[in-house]
C-alpha cells in the first residue's frame, strides 16, 4: 500500500485516475481506517487530501457556503455563521461519532461512504446541498442525493473526488433540524434519521420545505410528499400528522441488528414531527 | 513496502520515525516509540482508550495513519504531568478513586483535558457527553464525572486566585 | 478457622475504612502501568490465530504447507501440536478443545490454527495461506431450540447427568440440577394468588476494555515464562502446563496489570497457543486478541430461558416458589445454571421452594464467568414476578419483600441456614432513603429489586517481608483488578500498627508464592485480606519473640501495640517500647530476616445482599429508556477502602443497566455473531447514565477478623429486574425478555394499545 499526500486537487485526481489497483481517498479517515484495520478493504493507494488548501476551508460566499471536503465536524460546530444559517446541518454533522471522531470526520466522507444511515446526509439533502466533484478532465456539480447510489456505492467515476459541498444561501425565516434515533445517547449508528428544512412567510405559513429520511431505505431519501404536507400550512397538528404519515409511508426499511422494520416506520413519523417543530421554531414560527 | 519517513512533535519533543503506509499512529506510538500509555481497546474508534491530541484536537490514534502525523504536534498521556507535578486531573482521578483497572484511564484523562481546555466550566451533562467516546467498564463513570467536575472547580478557583 | 479471626465488631480501626490513594495510582494516571499488551521481549514474534468462520463444522483437513513457506513465518500450530495430556479430566479436555479445535469447529471464532511471524502483516498473510477443509454441519445457538429433540447435537458423548434413568441418546443437555426444600405442590394449593411467567435473557459479554494479551517465552529445555493479563496467573500456569505436558515448576507466569476481567479472565484462551508457538519457534511470541476476537472467541455469559411460578396468600406471605432455568453456556459443559438455580430464591424465607436447572450446550463460544455468574438472570425472573405479585396484592413492593425476606436463621433455598445477613437492613434503609420518596416526572416509573451472591474463599498464600527501615513488603498472588493492593496495604498496616504508606503490596509471580486461586467470587479482599492479616499476625509473633530475645524475657511476656513491642505487664520488666523498625534493624543479630506468611483454604466468605432502586423514563413514542436515578444499597460486612467499595457497587449496577437495556449477542441465521464490536455491542457510555448513589451497610461477616464480605458481584444481580420493574411502572408494559431494547418496548406498547 502507498500513501500519497498531494497539494492540489489536480494531482490528487491524477493519482487516483492512473492507479491500477484499489485506491481510496483519505480525509478524516474515521471510516476508511476502520475498514482498513478490519481487513474489509486492502488498498493499493491512499490519497490523503488534507494538504490541499481548498479542502480545509469553510467559505461564506454570496451564494451560500462552500465547505471543503476535509473540514471536520468540530470545525463545522465552531463556525458561528454556518451554525446560524444551517443549524440542522451542523447538528447532524456533530452527531457523527464521539468528540474524538468529531476532530477528524467530514461531511464529505459521510456522504461518500454511501451509508443509508449517515447522519449528515439527510440534513444535506433537506438543505438542498450540492457536491462539487473534481475529475481528471472536468469539474461537475450535482445534488448530494445523487452521490450515493446504493449502500457503499457512489456515482463517482474513476479519478473523481468530491472537493467541497455547497450549501445555498438561506432565505429569511428559514430553519432546519435533524433528529435521529439511537438506542444509547451517543456512539451509535442511526436507526432512523430525519431532516426537515422549512421556510415560512411573514404569517408563519410554510412556503418551502424539504424532508429527508436516513436509515429507512438503501439510500437516503428525499420525500417530496412529506414536504407537500407542510407547504401552505402553518405546520399545525394536521400538517404534522400528514408529514408523519408521508414519512412512514416513504420508508422501505429492513429488519437488522439495529432495529426492526416496524420500529423504523413508526419512529420515522415520530421524529419527522419532532424535527419539523424544531425547524419551524428555528425559522421564527411561533 | 518502503517506509515513510515522518518528522513530528510528541509532547513537545521532535521525534522522527519510519513507518509503513498502513500503520496507524497508535501502532507507531506503541510499537515503534515505546509510548504504550495509549491503549488499543477496539481499533475502530469506539472505545477511546487510544485517545491523543493531534494539533490540539482530540482524536483516536487508531483512526490516524502514522504517516499523517508528519509535521503535526501530538499530545499523549505521557506528556500530561510536568516532571513530578501531576496535572490536576491526574491528581483528582486518584483522590476520587476514579479508576479501577486503569486501562481506560489514559484515554479518559487525555479526553478530559481536551474537554476542560475547550470548556473550563462544564456542567455534569457536558462532561458526560464530552466523555461519551471513552468507554469505562469498571466505574459506571460516577467517580470519573465527579473527578472532572472537581478539577474544573479547582482550576477555576486557582485561575481566579492567580 | 482460627478463633482469633472472629470479628471484633466493637473494634475501632486506625486505617481500615479510610480512603488513601492507591499504590498503583501514579503508574495508572501517567500511562506507565504495564498491561498485557504493553510487554516486549528481544526477538519477539507476533502470533495470530486462524478461526472458524462456521458455527459448526467438521474439520477434514488443515493444510499449512503454503503458509510455512512464506518468508518471516517462524512457527505454525494446529490441533496436531496439542496432543491430549488431559488424562481423563473431562473439564480440562474441554479447555484443550476450546483453545484449539479438534475434530470439529464448534462455534464461529473457534481457533483452528495459529502462526508466529516476524511482524503482524506477515502473520496475517500466513493465516490466509492456511487452507482448512470444512464439512459444514447444522448448528443451533438458542437454548430452547438446542433442548428440542432433533436439534443438531454438538457432542456424541453428552448423555444428560442428573436424570434417572440416564438417557440412552446423546443430546445438548449436559446436566440437570435441583435445589430446594418442602413440598412445592402443597404450597401452591395454599396460595390465593399464583403468578407464573417465562423470561428470556440474551448472552452478554463482560466487556473489559483490555483485550486478552500475553507474551510467551518458551525454550527447548522445557522452561518457559509467560506474561499475561489474567485474573489468576497460578490457574494459567497450572492449566497451560497440563495442556502442554510441561512441569508446573518450569513455567513461571507473571500477571500484568489487568484491564478489567469481571470473570472473563478466569480461564485460558490464547495463553497455551502462545506458549506452543514460542516453544516451536524457540523465540518469544506475543499474542493479542482483536476486539472482534474478544467477542467471538473469549467467554461471554449464558443466554437463558427461565420459568418462575410463585404463590402467595392474600396477606402477602409466599407459600411456594418454583423455577426451571435453562442456560446455554456455549459449546461445552459448564453454563452457570447451577449458581442460577441456587441463587434464584436466596433472598426469601420460604417453606416450599424448588429450582431446577439445565446446563445446555450450543454452537457459541464457551462461556466464562461474568460477575455473579448465573445469578442476574435468575433474579431478573424472580424479582419481576415478586413485583407483579406485590402489585396484585395491593402491597408496596418493598413491604412485600420485607415480609418475605430471608434473615438470620432462614433455611436458604440452596441448602444452608443463614447466619447474620444484610438483606433486611438494606430493605429497611431503602425504605427510608430519599430516593424512595422523590417525585417522578412524566413517563417515569420507579422499580426495585433485591439480589444475592454467595462470595467465595479459596486457596490463598501471602508473604509479608519486613525491611530494616520498618517498612513491609507484601506479596500476594491474586491479581489486582479494582484496587485490592490498596486494601491489602490497609489491612497489613492495621495489624502491624504502621502507616499505610509503609506497606508496599505487589502481585508476585508464580515462582514466588504458593498456589493462589484466581481473583474471582469477590474473594480477594476477603480471602487475600484475611491471609494478609494472619501473615501480619505471624510476623508480629516473630517480632515479639525477637524483642523478648533482646530484652532477655520470655516471648509470652511481650505484646504488640501500635507498631511496637511492649512488655506485657509490670512483672515482665521495664523496657521502653521497641518499634518494628528497631526490631527488624537488629534482625541480623537475632536470627535473621523477619517475615510473616499465611497459606490456607479460606472459608466463611459470608453471603452478600443488595437492594437497588431505579427510576426510568420511557419515551412512549419510541420506546427509548433513560435511567433517571439509581441507588445501590449493599452490605459490605466491613468496607476496607470505602471508595473502592462504592466503585464496585456503581460498576456492577451500570453493567446491569447495559444488560437490561441494550447489550446482547445477536446471531444471524448462519450462526455467526453480527455485532462483534463496541459499535453494535452497546455497553453504556457516560452520557447514558445518572450518578449512581450508594449506601454501604456494614453487617460484619463472622468469618473474617474485620467482618469483611466480598462486594464485587452482588451489585450486578438486582439491576435487570429493578430496571424491568421501573420500565413497567413508567410505561405500563412488562417486558419478560432482555434486552429491553426500544423496538421491543415500542412493540409492547403498540400491542397494549391494540
Amino acid at each position: 500500500m502507498r500513501y500519497e499526500r498531494p497539494s492540489t486537487m489536480k494531482q490528487a485526481s491524477a493519482l487516483l485516475a492512473k492507479e491500477k489497483g484499489k485506491a481510496f481517498v483519505l480525509a478524516g479517515g474515521t471510516d476508511l481506517l476502520v475498514r482498513l484495520r478490519t481487513g474489509f478493504i486492502e488498498p493499493d493507494l491512499i490519497v490523503d487530501i488534507k494538504r490541499i488548501v481548498a479542502t480545509r476551508e469553510i467559505q461564506s460566499t454570496a451564494a451560500g457556503f462552500r465547505i471543503g471536503a476535509a473540514v471536520t465536524g468540530a470545525e463545522l460546530g465552531e463556525h458561528a455563521k454556518l451554525q446560524k444559517a444551517w443549524p440542522g446541518v451542523v447538528e447532524a454533522a456533530n452527531l457523527i461519532g464521539s468528540k474524538q471522531v468529531q476532530g477528524r470526520c467530514t461531511m464529505t466522507g459521510n456522504l461518500c461512504n454511501a451509508s443509508p444511515a449517515a447522519d449528515s446526509v439527510p440534513a444535506l439533502v433537506a438543505a438542498g446541498a450540492k457536491a462539487v466533484i473534481v475529475g481528471p478532465k472536468a469539474k461537475r456539480t450535482i445534488p448530494v442525493e445523487q452521490v450515493p447510489v446504493a449502500p457503499g456505492r457512489t456515482s463517482l467515476r474513476k479519478g473523481e473526488i468530491v472537493e467541497s459541498i455547497l450549501l445555498p444561501k438561506r432565505p429569511a425565516r428559514s430553519g432546519d433540524a435533524y433528529l435521529r434515533f439511537i438506542p444509547r445517547t451517543e456512539m451509535d449508528i442511526a436507526v432512523v434519521g430525519v431532516a426537515v428544512s422549512v421556510t415560512l412567510d411573514a404569517k408563519g405559513v410554510c412556503t418551502d420545505a424539504r424532508v429527508s429520511l436516513g436509515a429507512v431505505a438503501p439510500t437516503v431519501l428525499l420525500v417530496p410528499e412529506a414536504a407537500k404536507a407542510l407547504i401552505g400550512t402553518k405546520m399545525d397538528k394536521a400538517a404534522l400528522d400528514g408529514l408523519a404519515k408521508a414519512c412512514s409511508a416513504a420508508c422501505q426499511p429492513i429488519d437488522d441488528k439495529r432495529g426492526t422494520r416496524e420500529f423504523r416506520i413508526k419512529v420515522a413519523g415520530v421524529l419527522a414531527r419532532r424535527a419539523a417543530q424544531i425547524a419551524r421554531r428555528r425559522a421564527g414560527g411561533k | 513496502m518502503s517506509g515513510i519517513h515522518v518528522t513530528t512533535k510528541i509532547n513537545g519533543d521532535v521525534v522522527e520515525y519510519v513507518c509503513d503506509a498502513d500503520e496507524t499512529l497508535l501502532d507507531v506510538l506503541r510499537n515503534r516509540l515505546g509510548l504504550t500509555g495509549a491503549k488499543e481497546g477496539c481499533s475502530t474508534g469506539d472505545c477511546g482508550a487510544c485517545s491523543v491530541t493531534l494539533d490540539g484536537r482530540l482524536t483516536c490514534s487508531c483512526l490516524v495513519l502514522g504517516a499523517e502525523a508528519d509535521g503535526a504536534e501530538i499530545g499523549t498521556i505521557e506528556g500530561m504531568a510536568k516532571g513530578e507535578e501531576l496535572h490536576p486531573l491526574q491528581r483528582k482521578f486518584l483522590q476520587h478513586a476514579a479508576l479501577q483497572c486503569g486501562i481506560c484511564t489514559p484515554g479518559i484523562l487525555v479526553a478530559a483535558k481536551a474537554l476542560l481546555e475547550h470548556n473550563p466550566k462544564p456542567t455534569e451533562t457536558e462532561v458526560r457527553f464530552g466523555l461519551a467516546g471513552n468507554l469505562c467498564r469498571c466505574t459506571g463513570y460516577d467517580k470519573i464525572v465527579r473527578a472532572v467536575l472537581d478539577t474544573a472547580e479547582e482550576m477555576h478557583r486557582s485561575a481566579r486566585g492567580a | 478457622m482460627p478463633l482469633d479471626s472472629r470479628p471484633d465488631t466493637k473494634r475501632s480501626f486506625a486505617v481500615v475504612g479510610t480512603r488513601p490513594l492507591r499504590p498503583d495510582g501514579i503508574d495508572k494516571v501517567t500511562g506507565r502501568a504495564k498491561f498485557g499488551a504493553d510487554a516486549v521481549a528481544p526477538g519477539m514474534l507476533v502470533g495470530r490465530i486462524l478461526r472458524s468462520p462456521h458455527a459448526h463444522a467438521r474439520i477434514k483437513k488443515i493444510d499449512t504447507s503454503k503458509a510455512e513457506k512464506l518468508a518471516g513465518v517462524k512457527a505454525i500450530v494446529t490441533r496436531a501440536d496439542f496432543p491430549d495430556h488431559t488424562d481423563g479430566d473431562a473439564a480440562l479436555y474441554d479447555v484443550l478443545y476450546n483453545i484449539m479445535a479438534r475434530e470439529k469447529a464448534l462455534y464461529e471464532g473457534h481457533a483452528v490454527a495459529a502462526v508466529a511471524a516476524v511482524d503482524a502483516r506477515t502473520a496475517r498473510e500466513a493465516l490466509k495461506l492456511i487452507k482448512v477443509e470444512y464439512e459444514i454441519l447444522p448448528h443451533v445457538t438458542d437454548v430452547d431450540e438446542a433442548m428440542k429433540p432433533g436439534a443438531p447435537v454438538l457432542h456424541a458423548t453428552v448423555f444428560t447427568d442428573g436424570v434417572e434413568p440416564k438417557p440412552k441418546k446423546p443430546s445438548n443437555i449436559v446436566r440437570r440440577y435441583e435445589f430446594g426444600h418442602g413440598d412445592v405442590e402443597a404450597g401452591f394449593k395454599k396460595a390465593d394468588i399464583v403468578v407464573a411467567r417465562t423470561f428470556k435473557t440474551e448472552a452478554t459479554h463482560q466487556g473489559y476494555i483490555e483485550p486478552h494479551a500475553c507474551l510467551a517465552n518458551a525454550g527447548p529445555d522445557g522452561q518457559a515464562e509467560l506474561w499475561v493479563c489474567t485474573q489468576g496467573h497460578f490457574m494459567v500456569r497450572d492449566t497451560c502446563a497440563r495442556l502442554l505436558g510441561m512441569d508446573i515448576s518450569k513455567l513461571r507466569v507473571t500477571a500484568s496489570e489487568i484491564g478489567g476481567g469481571f470473570g472473563g479472565k478466569t480461564t485460558v484462551f490464547i495463553e497455551p497457543v502462545a506458549l506452543a508457538l514460542s516453544r516451536k519457534a524457540n523465540r518469544p511470541v506475543k499474542v493479542v486478541m482483536t476486539r472482534e476476537e474478544v467477542f467471538k472467541a473469549s467467554g461471554p455469559t449464558a443466554s437463558t430461558s427461565v420459568d418462575v411460578k410463585i404463590g402467595v396468600t392474600k396477606d402477602g406471605r409466599i407459600t411456594a416458589a418454583d423455577a426451571t432455568l435453562r442456560y446455554q453456556g456455549g459449546a461445552f459443559a459448564g453454563s452457570p445454571v447451577e449458581f442460577g438455580a441456587m441463587s434464584a430464591f436466596a433472598c426469601y424465607d420460604l417453606e416450599n421452594v424448588r429450582a431446577i436447572g439445565y446446563d445446555v450446550v450450543t454452537n457459541r463460544p464457551k462461556q466464562a464467568a461474568y460477575r455473579a455468574p448465573g445469578a442476574p438472570m435468575a433474579a431478573f425472573a424472580v424479582e419481576s414476578v415478586v413485583e407483579e405479585l406485590a402489585k396484585k396484592l395491593g402491597l408496596a413492593p418493598i413491604d412485600f419483600r420485607i415480609k418475605n425476606a430471608a434473615r438470620e436463621g432462614t433455611h436458604a433455598s440452596y441448602g444452608p441456614t443463614y447466619g447474620p445477613i444484610g438483606l433486611l437492613p438494606t430493605l429497611e434503609k431503602a425504605k427510608q432513603h430519599p430516593h424512595f420518596k422523590a417525585p417522578l416526572g412524566p413517563n417515569q416509573g420507579r422499580g426495585m429489586a433485591c439480589g444475592f451472591w454467595f462470595n467465595f474463599g479459596g486457596q490463598t498464600c501471602v508473604s509479608l517481608n519486613l525491611n530494616n527501615d520498618g517498612t513491609a513488603a507484601l506479596s500476594v498472588g491474586t491479581p489486582d483488578i479494582g484496587g485490592s493492593r490498596a486494601s491489602m496495604c490497609l489491612m497489613a498496616a492495621e495489624e502491624l500498627g504502621i502507616p499505610y504508606d509503609k506497606v508496599r503490596a505487589v502481585v508476585a509471580d508464580t515462582s514466588s508464592l504458593g498456589y493462589n486461586d484466581v481473583t474471582d467470587g469477590s474473594r480477594t479482599t476477603f480471602a487475600t485480606g484475611m491471609a494478609t492479616i494472619l501473615a501480619a499476625r505471624d510476623a508480629i509473633k516473630k517480632l515479639t519473640a525477637r524483642a523478648a530475645q533482646i530484652w532477655g524475657i520470655p516471648a509470652e511476656a511481650v505484646t504488640w501495640e501500635k507498631g511496637h513491642a511492649k512488655p506485657a505487664g509490670a512483672n515482665a520488666g521495664n523496657f521502653p517500647p521497641m518499634s518494628l523498625a528497631e526490631i527488624v534493624a537488629q534482625a541480623g543479630a537475632t536470627g535473621g530476616p523477619i517475615a510473616g506468611h499465611h497459606e490456607y483454604s479460606a472459608d466463611g466468605a459470608g453471603v452478600s445482599f443488595a437492594t437497588h432502586i431505579c427510576d426510568a423514563e420511557v419515551d412512549p413514542e419510541t420506546g427509548f429508556t433513560r435511567i433517571v436515578r439509581y441507588t445501590v444499597l449493599q452490605d459490605a460486612g466491613k468496607a476496607v477502602h470505602p471508595s473502592y467499595v462504592e466503585g464496585q457497587f456503581q460498576g456492577g449496577a451500570v453493567q446491569g443497566i447495559g444488560w437490561a437495556l441494550n447489550e446482547e449477542y445477536i446471531y444471524g441465521k448462519d450462526g455467526r455473531l453480527q455485532n462483534a464490536g463496541f459499535l453494535d455491542y452497546r455497553i453504556p457510555v457516560c452520557s447514558d447514565l445518572p450518578m449512581i448513589d450508594t449506601v454501604i451497610l456494614e453487617i460484619p461477616n463472622p468469618g473474617h477478623p474485620y467482618g469483611v464480605r466480598g462486594v464485587g458481584e452482588t451489585s450486578i444481580v438486582p439491576p435487570l429486574a429493578a430496571i424491568a420493574n421501573a420500565v413497567s411502572a413508567a410505561s405500563g408494559v412488562r417486558l419478560t425478555s432482555l434486552p429491553m431494547s426500544p423496538p421491543k418496548i415500542l412493540a409492547a406498547l403498540e400491542a397494549k394499545a391494540g
